[in-house]
C-alpha cells in the first residue's frame, strides 16, 4: 500500500514553494545562462575556432545546461529537506505513516521536476542565441531526466547530512562546481594535454556532459554507453545511500 | 480492558550517550486523559517522540491498538496526532494549506467539510487565508492542534500544550481538551505545570530522569499520598497538650495558639468529631478551623526529591 496522498501533498507543497520564489527559481538561472552566452558565446566564442565541426557558441550549450541542472537539482533537493529539519517542521513528516520511498519520491520528484523545467527553459533561452539542432532528442531527454533525478537524490543526501547552512553549501561549492567546470562544460577534453586528459577521465561529471553533448552533436569524449552506465550507477549509489540513511534513522531519529 | 498504547521496558540512549529513558512501562487506556508530569529534561518529549515515530527507541517495545510501532508504523501512526512543544510552522503557508498538507501526509483524501468544521471549532476559520507568520503565538498553537487533528486521529499527544501560554488561552486549551476527550479521543499530555495535571487529567504519570516513578488515578494518587491537616486556632494559647487529647498525636504551633491534627483521607473515620468533642471536654475554646490537603505539587516535589 503506497501513501499516494502523502506523495501528492509533498510534491505539491514543494512545487508551490518554487512558484512563490519564481524569480529566484527561474529568472536567476536564465539570466546567468544568458550572461554565459553573451560572454563565452558571442564575445570570446567568436574568436574561437570550431570544435570538432561545431561552433563554440553552440558547443557550450549542453555543458551550460548541465551546469545549471546539477547545481539546481542539488540546491533544490538539499534545501527542501534541510529547511524543515532546521525549523523543526520535519516532525510532521517523521510522524506520518510514510515510507522512506514516499518521502524521497515527493521531495526528490519535486526537486527533479523543477530542474527539468529549468533545463528546458535554458535550452529555449539558448535557442534564442544560437541555432540548436538536437540529433537524438530521445537520448537527450533521457540524460536530462536521469541527471535531474540522480543529482536531486544526491542533494537530498546532502540535506539530510548537513547540520548547518555551511555544510549545506560545502559540497556544492567545493566539489560539484569544480567538477562541472573541469568536466568539459566549456571545452572538449581533447583540447587538454595528454596527462590532464587521463586525469579528467576520473571526473564523473565528464561522462554526463559528454553523453549529453553527444545527443546534440554526435560528438563525445567517451562513448555514450559508458556515459549512461555511469549515471545509472550514480543513481543506484544515491538510492542505496538514502535507503541506508532512513533505515538507520541517520541524523533524523537519533 | 485492552490498553490503546502499551509501552514495555522502553529505553532510549541518544547517539551522544545521553540516557533519556530507562525501562519505562506504561499502559494508556482508550478514552482517558493522561498527564505525564515531570521537570524539564525528564524524558517526557523523548517518550512521546518514540511513540509517534520521530525518534527510534533503543530497547523495548511500543504497541498502539495492538500494533507494533516499528513494523506496523502505517497503522499506528495513522491513529496518532501530535502537537509539538515548539511552535514549528512554515512561515509562508496559509492556515488552510497547512492543514490540508497535514491531512494528505497521513494518507487521507481531502475533506473540505471536515477541515472547515475543525478550523471553526478552533476559532481559526477567519484566519484560513492568513500566512502562518502573521499569527500570534496562541493562534499558531491552535494551528498546530488543527494540523494534529486533520487526519482524525484516535489518540492525541500534546507536548506541553500550555507552556508560555496566557491564562485565558490555557483555559481555552483545557476546554478544548475536554471537548476532544468527550468525542472519544484519548489524550496524553506532558506538562510541568502541576495545576494542569490536577485540573484536566484522569490519570497522572510522574517521570523524572528517564524513569516513570509512578502512574495512578489522579484521585487515588492524591488520596494515597495526600494527607489532610486540620488547623485549629485556639482562643487562648496553651503551654502543652492536655492529657485528654494525648491519643490524637497533635502538634502545637510555636506560640501555642494553634493545634495541628493530621489525618488519613482514606480512613473511614477521620476522628474529627471525637477530637472536637474531647477538645470541648478539655475546656479549650476554638476561634477558627481550617483544613488543607497536600497538593499534587507537594506530592510531586517529595517524589522527585526522594529519587
Amino acid at each position: 500500500m503506497i501513501n499516494y496522498q502523502a506523495i501528492r501533498v509533498i510534491y505539491k507543497y514543494e512545487m508551490l514553494r518554487a512558484w512563490k520564489t519564481l524569480l529566484q527559481t527561474i529568472a536567476s538561472p536564465v539570466i546567468s545562462t544568458s550572461l554565459y552566452f553573451v560572454v563565452f558565446g558571442a564575445a570570446i566564442g567568436s574568436r574561437i575556432e570550431q570544435i570538432e565541426g561545431v561552433s563554440y557558441g553552440v558547443f557550450i550549450v549542453p555543458g551550460l545546461v548541465m551546469l545549471s541542472l546539477l547545481t539546481q537539482s542539488i540546491a533544490n533537493a538539499s534545501f527542501a529537506i534541510f529547511f524543515p529539519k532546521f525549523t523543526g517542521t520535519i516532525y510532521e513528516v517523521m510522524s506520518a505513516p510514510i515510507s522512506f520511498f514516499e518521502i524521497v519520491v515527493g521531495y526528490v520528484g519535486a526537486a527533479a521536476s523543477k530542474s527539468l523545467i529549468l533545463g528546458i527553459i535554458i535550452l529555449l533561452t539558448a535557442n534564442l542565441f544560437v541555432d540548436l539542432n538536437i540529433a537524438h532528442p530521445f537520448i537527450m531527454t533521457l540524460f536530462l531526466v536521469l541527471t535531474c533525478i540522480s543529482f536531486a537524490l544526491f542533494g537530498f543526501i546532502i540535506g539530510l547530512w548537513a547540520t548547518n547552512f555551511e555544510k549545506l553549501q560545502l559540497i556544492p561549492l567545493l566539489v560539484i562546481t569544480p567538477l562541472v567546470f573541469l568536466g568539459g562544460s566549456f571545452y572538449s577534453v581533447s583540447m587538454l594535454p595528454p596527462v590532464w586528459q587521463t586525469v579528467t577521465l576520473f571526473n564523473p561529471v565528464l561522462y554526463l556532459i559528454s553523453g549529453f553533448r553527444w545527443s546534440f552533436f554526435e560528438v563525445a569524449d567517451v562513448s555514450v554507453g559508458i556515459s549512461l552506465a555511469i549515471i545509472g550507477l550514480f543513481l543506484l549509489a544515491c538510492l542505496a545511500l538514502v535507503w541506508w540513511m532512513f533505515k538507520t534513522g541517520y541524523r533524523l531519529r537519533n | 480492558m485492552q490498553p490503546i498504547v502499551s509501552i514495555q521496558s522502553l529505553s532510549k540512549v541518544y547517539d551522544s550517550g545521553y540516557q533519556a529513558l530507562c525501562a519505562v512501562d506504561l499502559d494508556i487506556f482508550e478514552g482517558e486523559i493522561l498527564a505525564l508530569l515531570g521537570p524539564n529534561g525528564a524524558g517526557k518529549t523523548t517518550l512521546i517522540s518514540i511513540i509517534c515515530g520521530i525518534v527510534s527507541g533503543s530497547t523495548g517495545s511500543v504497541r498502539v491498538a495492538g500494533h507494533d510501532i516499528v513494523s506496523e508504523y502505517r497503522i499506528t501512526r495513522d491513529l496518532i496526532g501530535l502537537v509539538p512543544q515548539e511552535l514549528t510552522l512554515g512561515a509562508f503557508d496559509t492556515v488552510w494549506n497547512t492543514v490540508n498538507f497535514s491531512r494528505g501526509l497521513f494518507g487521507k483524501k481531502p475533506d473540505v467539510a471536515y477541515l472547515e468544521q475543525l478550523l471553526k471549532d478552533l476559532s481559526l476559520w477567519d484566519k484560513r487565508d492568513s500566512e502562518l507568520r502573521e499569527l500570534s503565538g496562541g493562534m499558531k498553537r491552535r494551528v498546530l492542534i488543527a494540523k494534529a487533528l486533520s487526519h482524525e486521529p484516535r489518540i492525541l499527544f500534546l507536548d506541553e500544550p500550555t507552556a508560555g501560554v496566557d491564562v485565558e488561552l490555557r483555559q481555552d486549551m483545557w476546554k478544548m481538551v475536554h471537548r476532544l476527550n468527550d468525542s472519544g479521543v484519548t489524550i496524553i499530555l506532558t506538562t510541568h505545570y502541576i495545576e494542569e495535571a490536577e485540573e484536566i487529567a484522569d490519570r497522572v504519570g510522574i517521570i523524572n530522569q528517564g524513569q516513570l516513578l509512578l502512574v495512578d488515578d489522579k484521585k487515588n494518587l492524591m488520596q494515597k499520598l495526600g494527607k489532610k491537616q486540620l488547623l485549629i486556632e485556639l482562643r487562648h494559647s496553651i503551654g502543652q497538650i492536655p492529657p485528654e487529647l494525648a491519643q490524637y498525636e497533635l502538634e502545637t504551633s510555636a506560640d501555642g495558639a494553634h493545634l495541628i491534627y493530621t489525618y488519613d483521607t482514606q480512613g473511614e473515620r477521620t476522628g474529627i468529631t471525637a477530637l472536637l468533642q474531647d477538645l470541648h471536654n478539655a475546656g479549650l475554646a476554638m476561634k477558627d478551623l481550617k483544613s488543607s490537603q497536600t497538593s499534587l505539587e507537594e506530592i510531586f516535589v517529595s517524589l522527585v526529591r526522594a529519587q
